[in-house]
């Protein structure tokens, strides 16, 4: 039992590392607190169960979620960049807007359900794994893909456009004098953070075989808190990429919350806990930090 | 034969700016400025505090539109042009070491950024392995061991540091213009001196055309070939070459000291 629960940790832990490294992006990278994530998770799962419905292969149906994720995102940061609407208005615009696209996907049902469908963890791929790594499918291939999209958003930050998104988040002024609209590159970045939320969004769906319009309640809570505890708790170990950190942070915080479950705390309470957790968070990065008073 | 005509690199025609515009604190600064820049040339623009010498400097950058008049570089009428597409001609050290490089880059990141300014920022590799040695014989132009460190962050410069870095990044690519803004007041002496006269050397060595805003009159009288003093929007000195030589420190002060009186200080 003991071992079905870590699995569980880390299983859970790994789909939300994807979204946790789309919001590091965001967040830590360019300094936007971007609220659109509560609505393109739900996106990524809403796109999953549509096509996978329709018969489309559940592996381009990772992609589209991505790119459908992306364009959310993106119009967020046209709404920032281009209409001059304050960061966090613009994500609650999205994330309000996303509600009803979300329907639409779906076709107007809150929760559709895809099972014996073909998924990413039943077909494909995972079927030529032996048979006593068979049972633990699911865990090896979100693990797989944290890997993957870890490596590709490493890769990505050292090419010549990702050190730009770089430059863009520490100082705008700096990529205006290399002749580019620093607006331009809180768009890519926007765009790539929510493209991977919605990825996750799309994993989940398929592991549960069902994409539920409500479950991007708390997401934006929940990737910070797995942001600011990896980024926080493996702060001085030099050799980790953030990237890295956000992952252990997401297990971390997955763990957190299992614990309480565990101890006995009611399902009721998650939302709170998932609050409390995020602010506690914070405030020991600031006590972290010499006199306390740096902003978070 | 028909005298050949040199067109100037920066014209400023029937500049008109004002401040706070329909507010009670409206304030007009240029009603009708004209000024012009030749190519080659190092000017050092002096004046008090409002006289219109960093308004000067961000109309020319586009960090700020007029109100009325045209702007040209190099014969182009920029007016309308957005900052960060003149960016593309233009090179600019700030008062604050902080904005002429990304802290959390390292130098190495911040040299191959600048290096690819104006080219496209797209998916292949930011720092070409192949430029690194370019990169650190550049840094030794600064004198400061730079080319040891070029794994750290430059948050981790001191001020000094990073605004010689910032020197070296703005004229890393070939620019039309240098714009110095007051790129030496917030060091300290040691520092200021040498970044001066790293700014003298670059801007002799890769010929550029430069603008700098000092309040040290002594920067201004040593440096450049032509010296502008502002008062109130107006070119009220401009003295170039021998003309300038022959200026000292005591006559700036002479004229600082007039329009002081003028103004009933």
């Amino acid at each position: 039992m003991a071992f079905g629960l870590i699995e569980t940790v880390f299983r859970e832990g790994f789909i939300y590392a994807l979204m946790a490294m789309g919001v590091l992006i965001t967040y830590k990278i360019l300094d936007f607190p971007d609220l659109s994530v509560d609505g393109t998770f739900p996106l990524g799962a809403c796109v999953a169960a549509a096509l996978i419905t329709l018969g489309v292969n559940p592996w381009l149906a990772c992609i589209a979620a991505f790119l459908a994720g992306a364009f959310m995102g993106s119009i967020t940061g046209l709404l920032h960049v281009k209409l001059g609407i304050t960061d966090l208005l613009s994500g609650i615009l999205v994330m309000t807007a996303s509600w009803s696209i979300n329907l639409i996907i779906t076709g107007g049902t809150a929760i559709s359900q895809f099972f014996n469908l073909p998924t990413i963890f039943n077909s494909g791929i995972v079927k030529a794994l032996p048979d006593a790594l068979y049972t633990h499918r699911q865990l090896i291939l979100v693990f797989l893909l944290a890997v993957i999209v870890k490596l590709a958003l490493d890769y990505f930050l050292k090419t010549k456009s990702g050190l730009l998104l770089r430059a863009g988040g520490d100082n705008s002024r700096f990529v205006t004098g290399l002749a580019h609209n620093p607006g331009h590159v809180k768009i890519l970045g926007l765009a790539i953070g929510n493209g991977c939320t919605a990825l996750a969004g799309c994993v989940l769906a398929q592991l549960n075989e069902n994409a539920d319009v409500n479950a991007g309640k708390g997401m934006v809570v929940m990737a910070l808190a797995a942001v600011i505890i990896g980024t926080g708790v493996f702060r001085r170990v030099s050799f980790l990429k953030l990237t890295t950190m956000a992952v252990f942070g997401a297990i971390l915080y997955k763990a957190c919350l299992q614990a309480a479950l565990l101890l006995g705390l009611p399902s009721t309470y998650l939302k709170l806990l998932m609050a409390v957790l995020l602010t506690l968070s914070i405030v020991s990065q600031k006590i972290g930090k010499k006199g306390g008073t740096a902003n978070a | 034969m028909p005298e050949e005509i040199i067109l100037p690199l920066v014209e400023f025609k029937h500049i008109k700016k004002t401040f706070n515009q329909g507010s009670v604190n409206e304030s007009l600064l240029f009603e009708d400025f004209n000024f012009s820049v030749e190519r080659g040339q190092f000017i050092s623009v002096v004046g008090s505090n409002g006289s219109g010498k960093t308004t000067l400097l961000n109309l020319i950058c586009g960090s700020l539109m007029p109100d009325g008049g045209t702007i040209s570089l190099g014969g182009y009428d920029i007016t309308r042009m957005p900052e960060y597409k003149r960016s593309a001609h233009i090179g600019r050290v700030f008062q604050d070491p902080s904005i002429g490089a990304c802290p959390s880059l390292t130098i190495l990141e911040n040299m191959a950024l600048a290096d690819n300014k104006g080219k496209s920022y797209n998916l292949t590799r930011g720092v070409s392995k192949k430029r690194i040695d370019y990169y650190k014989q550049q840094l030794e132009l600064l004198h400061l061991g730079l080319e040891d460190k070029i794994n750290m962050p430059v948050g981790l410069l001191s001020g000094g540091q990073r605004q010689a870095l910032a020197l070296l990044i703005s004229t890393l690519t070939p620019i039309e213009l240098l714009i110095l803004d007051e790129h030496t007041a917030a060091l300290d002496p040691k520092s200021s001196e040498n970044v001066m006269e790293l700014t003298d050397k670059f801007v002799r060595e890769k010929k550029l055309t430069a603008i700098m805003v000092t309040h040290n009159l002594r920067y201004a009288v040593e440096y450049g070939d032509r010296l502008v003093m502002m008062h109130k929007g107006i070119a009220v000195k401009d003295v170039a070459y021998h003309e300038k030589d022959a200026c000292t420190v005591d006559d700036l002060l002479k004229v600082f000291n007039t329009i002081s009186i003028e103004c009933g200080n």
